[in-house]
């Protein structure tokens, strides 16, 4: 196996290309395809697909790297869709989204204020302030959730921040709070972004953030929490200290998250917020990998791909031109849920294991791939062998065994006796290799 | 096995590219088929009235399957879509109908989700039709979204003026937290009901909750006139149950939601008294009813989208409508093009409807100014038409 | 006395549903117990029962289609344990914890795909949903009959753990896992046994929790599940009288916040009692004090 080695600099180059190819793609993507196109599907998968493989890298800093089964998801991206929301929306529009409540208590917006005053700048500015804010706010919720919560095991972790998420979902929709969050009624008309290379710009730095600090001494003191808790309080982390940390960074994200979402969409509305939607991010990072960030990556745009856009002919009744009566609403899910088992089951490693990507990597794939083609017959091959001779061999013991059961049968029908059983050994079991 | 995985799905990655490239088309019609796109839930807190919904539109499809523009005969496809009762989900599903080039949409049941994908239709400028959805914010701030509909402040208002005037004084007033669509109209009935010198006790209840017991309980226990809860069907179908095991006492008010067959099968049985705003009366147009009802017989599948049995629900009558409003604005169009649909959609009037005449004002909306009335015969199980309603 | 009248309705409701949070409840805090698994999937089970006699009720009577529900709910469990959870036993606990919430995403699906999203009614069992009236309040048999059922399947449970050859193996089995199978137990069989009562009075619940509220969604089990789940913690997980203990508090009081005028936050509530009982005294009402060993 050749192994491709680079030099740190060429790897500097090649990320930075990466990036920039992709920031163009998303760009010219936005910008080149029509509304009408049947490939502008592409757009919208790569939007959210951006959003979700940086919630789920979030989430995954909490449950693969510092091993804190969260739940809370959901309600941090809530509260950070609400926060962007509620301070973006134009004065003018008040009145009318606000139409329940007299136009609500807040009447300005931070976005207007700022390209107000800055011009395109602030526009931009008057965007990244609220999302930057969101996240903000929803750090200092998670520090205070975290205090008590945090101590907690495993599961009790998980279903008390569950909880959490499920009371800060009550809270957004109570009627008292309506001029801020306008009660049970969907937020709309906030500023949002013209292109899609916002979303996925903020995302891609956010995840590099993320990158940098799982991979720094905080990183390390995160993944000897998760190996085990004890042997690393021993080596002098402090577990709470460092918990809380990972809680409010990964919270910060979701919120960010959650302010993407709230742009993405359009409208905002606390119902959506459910734990069904913490248990879809938590299967997009099993689906890549838990303790993978690219992992993540790959199984939210998968995800966002699949359920968004190539088995939704599964629902409508013709998929891949085949036509079954099968394919009703609903069956898209059933099918994707069991691909979930399935990768749950039989390949708990996800697509990418704990595996990242690297340029290196890749590229030794690469050169590698003639010399494997060429070598997987042979390969195959051995193995198919292996495997029947294996089968033989297992027939072989059957059927000696059943010889052995007739004869020994056959004997003590004639009245033989085999042999004197050791009483001594009567109960002790003996363990079998390989079971 | 993460080899054949991986394999796997990169290989569906690249067939459905192919399948993607393949069915192409940027324009409204392809061909000889026009394209007429269905935004309605099939599934969540919405499903059933949203499948109601698209039984009419089917219908209409199959009534009248083709239209005829200029001199040329064209075939009217569905391409119907789930928006799964989710504001998160409408969004992507919405650009799914635009993608596949569809000169028009409608829907949808539930206000929320056209809300929400209201600004997909925007910036593809493909026109929209609402059937049922009567938040006023629909149509507000959206030039290209109209409907066919009466609206929140108006239902709200009838059904308060209709409380007034049998001498109820006093409303227990239920909806459900998070849904804009209940909220609403509790909120216009308050200020209509108020304003005409009655007195109401507001509550709501939380998502997926299917126990009422406490919120019959609060009713009496205030000592309200009427117990006005102009929520979804799911809860609707729970709130009759406790209403009868509890005895409420009350009629129970609710708006167009509630017109649904599944009500009515409910209430079969017992001694309440349930009175419902609406848009249609089965039986006002005799030859509609026996059609629908026909091709349910016909149709396993309509018949289990429908409940289980042909009794109508007001909504599949308004699809039915939004149907044909569909096709009249495609022929006044005289083209295919969302954009000349558009164009065409203002002025349009549209009469010979089963649900009244449609015309539309400045906003987008219908023209509408009366509501039906409509009560439960609950030893039957049918309802009954009471009186036609206005809000003045 | 004119507290006690204007209360009663409320009890009264709390008090059904926290029997029926109870029968549910048992099945968390047993599955728990011995595999130290939040069966997330539990609720689902439940209400899967109430889909299928909803479509058994057609072809067959009454009796035997409550019979062939409970026998559903049994093997639907045991073969979700034996899928879903025994090939994981020995991975980490996070990786069985997904596979539970796989598991339920998949019966939901599932249920969606089958009912069409569409909300079903339960049959009405004629008995169950009589009106009764109770000194000023009116109410459904169902109501009456939930909390003395509850009470005797769970004194005949008790009976069952502490008097019998299995419920021996199952307290060993609780206690200490390991240890236990060196002892000879049959781990697998004790499990087995552990989703079979589980399943069955989560069956027995469906019938009196659907018989009450009477529409069935795929979403149906969800919050049920969850704060039954709530109602094992609080009673003390592992202990199958602290659940039933918690289930009656949280259904009553859940109650009485709606009467109150609180309506916004009755469920919020149930989660505001689990955090407030994890921070100060996190093995609840009955719960034994749990020592990690390094």
């Amino acid at each position: 196996m050749a192994r491709v080695t680079l030099n740190k600099k060429t790897k500097l180059v090649l990320s930075f290309l990466g990036i920039a190819l992709i920031l163009l793609g998303s760009y010219l993507a936005d910008e080149m395809i029509p509304a009408s196109s049947n490939m502008r599907m592409f757009v919208t998968v790569l939007e959210k697909g951006a959003i979700y493989a940086l919630v789920a890298v979030s989430m995954n800093l909490l449950n693969g790297f510092t091993g804190l089964f969260s739940l809370g998801q959901a309600g941090f991206m809530l509260i950070g869709a609400y926060t962007y929301a509620i301070f973006t929306i134009p004065a003018a529009k008040h009145a009318d989204v606000y139409m329940y409540f007299d136009g609500g208590a807040i009447q300005w917006s931070i976005e207007e204020a700022l390209s107000g005053s800055l011009g395109i700048v602030g526009h931009y500015l008057g965007m990244l302030i609220p999302i930057i804010g969101a996240g903000l706010l929803v750090a200092l919720i998670a520090y205070l959730i975290g205090i008590p919560v945090l101590r907690l095991k495993s599961d009790y972790l998980a279903i008390a921040t569950l909880g959490f998420a499920e009371i800060l979902k009550a809270f957004f929709q109570w009627n008292t709070l309506g001029p801020i969050t306008n009660g049970s009624n969907v937020l709309r008309k906030y500023a949002t972004y013209d292109n899609s290379i916002f979303v996925v710009l903020i995302a891609l730095i956010s995840i590099a953030f993320i990158m940098l600090l799982i991979n720094s001494t905080y990183g390390r003191a995160f993944k000897a929490i998760r190996d085990d808790e004890i042997a690393a309080e021993a080596m002098g982390v402090n577990l709470f200290k460092h918990k809380e940390l990972a809680f409010v960074i990964s919270s910060f994200f979701a919120g960010v998250g959650g302010a993407l979402l709230a742009m993405f969409q359009g409208t905002i509305a606390a119902t959506p917020f459910t734990t069904t939607m913490t248990y879809e991010i938590l299967l997009i990072v099993v689906i890549g990998g838990i303790g993978s960030v690219t992992g993540s990556i790959i199984g939210a745009f998968l995800f966002t791909a699949c359920s968004e856009w190539w088995l939704r002919g599964l629902d409508a009744g013709t998929w891949l031109g085949i036509t079954s009566e099968w394919f009703r609403p609903g069956f898209r899910k059933v099918v994707f849920a069991v691909i979930i088992m399935l990768i749950v089951l039989f390949a708990a490693q996800g697509i990418m294991g704990t595996k990242e990507f690297s340029w290196e990597g890749l590229l030794s794939w690469f050169k590698n791939l003639p010399a494997n083609l060429k070598a997987a017959p042979a390969k195959n091959k051995a193995k198919a062998q292996a495997k029947k001779e294996a089968k033989a061999r297992d027939k072989a013991a059957k059927a000696q065994a059943k010889e052995d059961k007739a004869n020994s049968a056959a004997k003590a029908a004639s009245g033989e006796k085999l042999f004197e059983p050791l009483p001594v050994y009567d109960h002790v079991v003996v363990f079998k290799e390989g079971k | 096995m993460k080899k054949v995985l991986a394999l796997t799905l990169s290989l569906l990655m690249v067939l459905t590219f192919c399948v993607g490239c393949g069915g192409g088309s940027d324009s409204g019609a392809d061909g000889d088929t026009i394209k007429i796109g269905v935004f309605e839930p099939a599934s969540g807190d919405n499903g059933a009235g949203g499948k109601q919904e698209t039984l009419g539109i089917q219908y209409g499809n199959k009534v009248q399957p083709t239209v005829t523009i200029g001199d040329k005969e064209y075939n009217v496809e569905l391409e119907i879509v789930d928006n799964e009762s989710d504001n998160s989900k409408a969004v992507t599903a919405a650009q799914n109908l635009v993608s596949s080039g569809v000169s028009m949409v409608l829907g949808s049941y539930g206000s929320a989700v056209s809300i929400a994908a209201a600004d997909t239709f925007h910036e593809a400028g493909v026109p929209a039709i609402g059937v049922t959805c009567t938040n006023p914010q629909v149509t507000a701030d959206c030039d290209e979204y109209f409907r066919i509909c009466f609206l929140d402040p108006f239902q709200g208002t009838v059904l308060a003026n209709y409380a007034w005037e049998s001498g109820m004084k006093k409303a227990y007033c239920l909806s459900k937290l998070g849904d804009d669509y209940s909220v609403g109209l509790v909120n216009y009935f308050k200020k209509a009901f108020t304003a005409l010198g009655g007195e109401v006790v507001e509550e709501q209840f939380p998502d997926k909750n299917t126990d009422f017991t406490s919120y019959v309980a609060n009713a009496k226990k205030k000592g309200c006139d009427v117990f006005y809860s102009p929520v979804s069907i799911e809860a609707a179908v729970n709130i009759i149950d406790q209403a009868k095991a509890q005895k409420i006492g009350m009629p129970i008010l609710a708006g167009d939601t509630w017109d649904s067959n599944m009500v009515t099968a409910a209430a079969k049985g017992t001694d309440l008294d349930i009175v419902v705003t609406t848009f249609y009366q089965e039986g006002g147009n005799p030859e509609f009813d026996e059609g629908i009802k026909a091709w349910m017989e016909e149709d396993s599948d309509a018949l289990t989208n429908n409940g289980g049995n042909t009794d109508l629900a007001a909504v599949t009558a308004m699809g039915y409508d939004a149907y044909m409003v569909a096709l009249e604005a495609l022929k006044a169009a005289g083209s295919a093009d969302p954009a000349d649909v558009l164009a065409a959609l203002p002025s349009l009037e549209v009469k010979g409807l089963v649900c009244g005449d449609v015309t539309f004002n400045e906003t987008g909306d219908a023209n509408k100014t009366e509501a039906f009335v409509k009560k439960c015969n609950c030893e039957k199980g049918v309802w009954e038409f009471v009186k036609k309603q206005s809000a003045n | 006395m004119s507290l006690i009248s204007s209360w009663l309705p409320y009890i009264l409701a709390g008090i059904a549903i926290g029997g029926q949070y109870a029968l549910i409840a048992i099945g968390y805090t047993m599955v728990y117990g011995i595999l130290r698994l939040i069966n997330f999937a539990h609720g689902d089970v439940f209400m899967w029962s109430g889909l299928i006699m909803v479509y058994l009720i057609t072809v067959m009577p009454l009796w035997l289609s409550i019979i062939c529900v409970i026998i559903f709910a049994i093997v639907l469990g045991t073969t979700i344990e034996k899928v879903a959870y025994r090939p994981l036993r020995t991975a980490p606990r996070m990786s069985i914890m997904i596979s539970a919430i796989g598991v339920s995403y998949l019966l939901q699906n599932v249920a969606l795909y089958i009912t069409g999203g569409l909300t079903k009614t339960y049959p009405s069992i004629s008995w169950l949903q009589k009106t009764v009236d109770i000194g000023p309040a009116t109410t459904k048999m169902v109501t009456l009959i939930t909390p003395i059922l509850t009470i005797v399947l769970v004194v005949g449970l008790v009976m069952l753990i502490n008097h019998t050859k299995i419920g021996m193996a199952m307290r060993a089995v609780s206690r200490d896992f390991e240890t236990s199978s060196l002892m000879g137990i049959d781990i697998n069989r004790v499990i087995t046994v552990t989703f079979v009562i589980g399943c069955g009075l989560a069956a027995i619940g469906s019938v009196l929790f659907f018989s009450n509220y009477t529409g069935i969604n795929p979403m149906s089990g969800a919050m049920p599940g969850l704060k039954a789940f709530v109602a094992a913690v609080f009673g003390g997980i592992g202990s199958v009288p602290g659940a039933v203990v918690g289930a009656f508090i949280i259904g009553i009081c859940e109650n009485i916040i709606k009467g109150a005028g609180w309506t916004t936050f009755s469920d919020a509530f149930t989660f505001v009692l689990l955090i407030v009982i994890l921070m100060v005294k996190p093995t609840g009402l009955f719960g034994e004090k749990n020592i990690d060993k390094v």
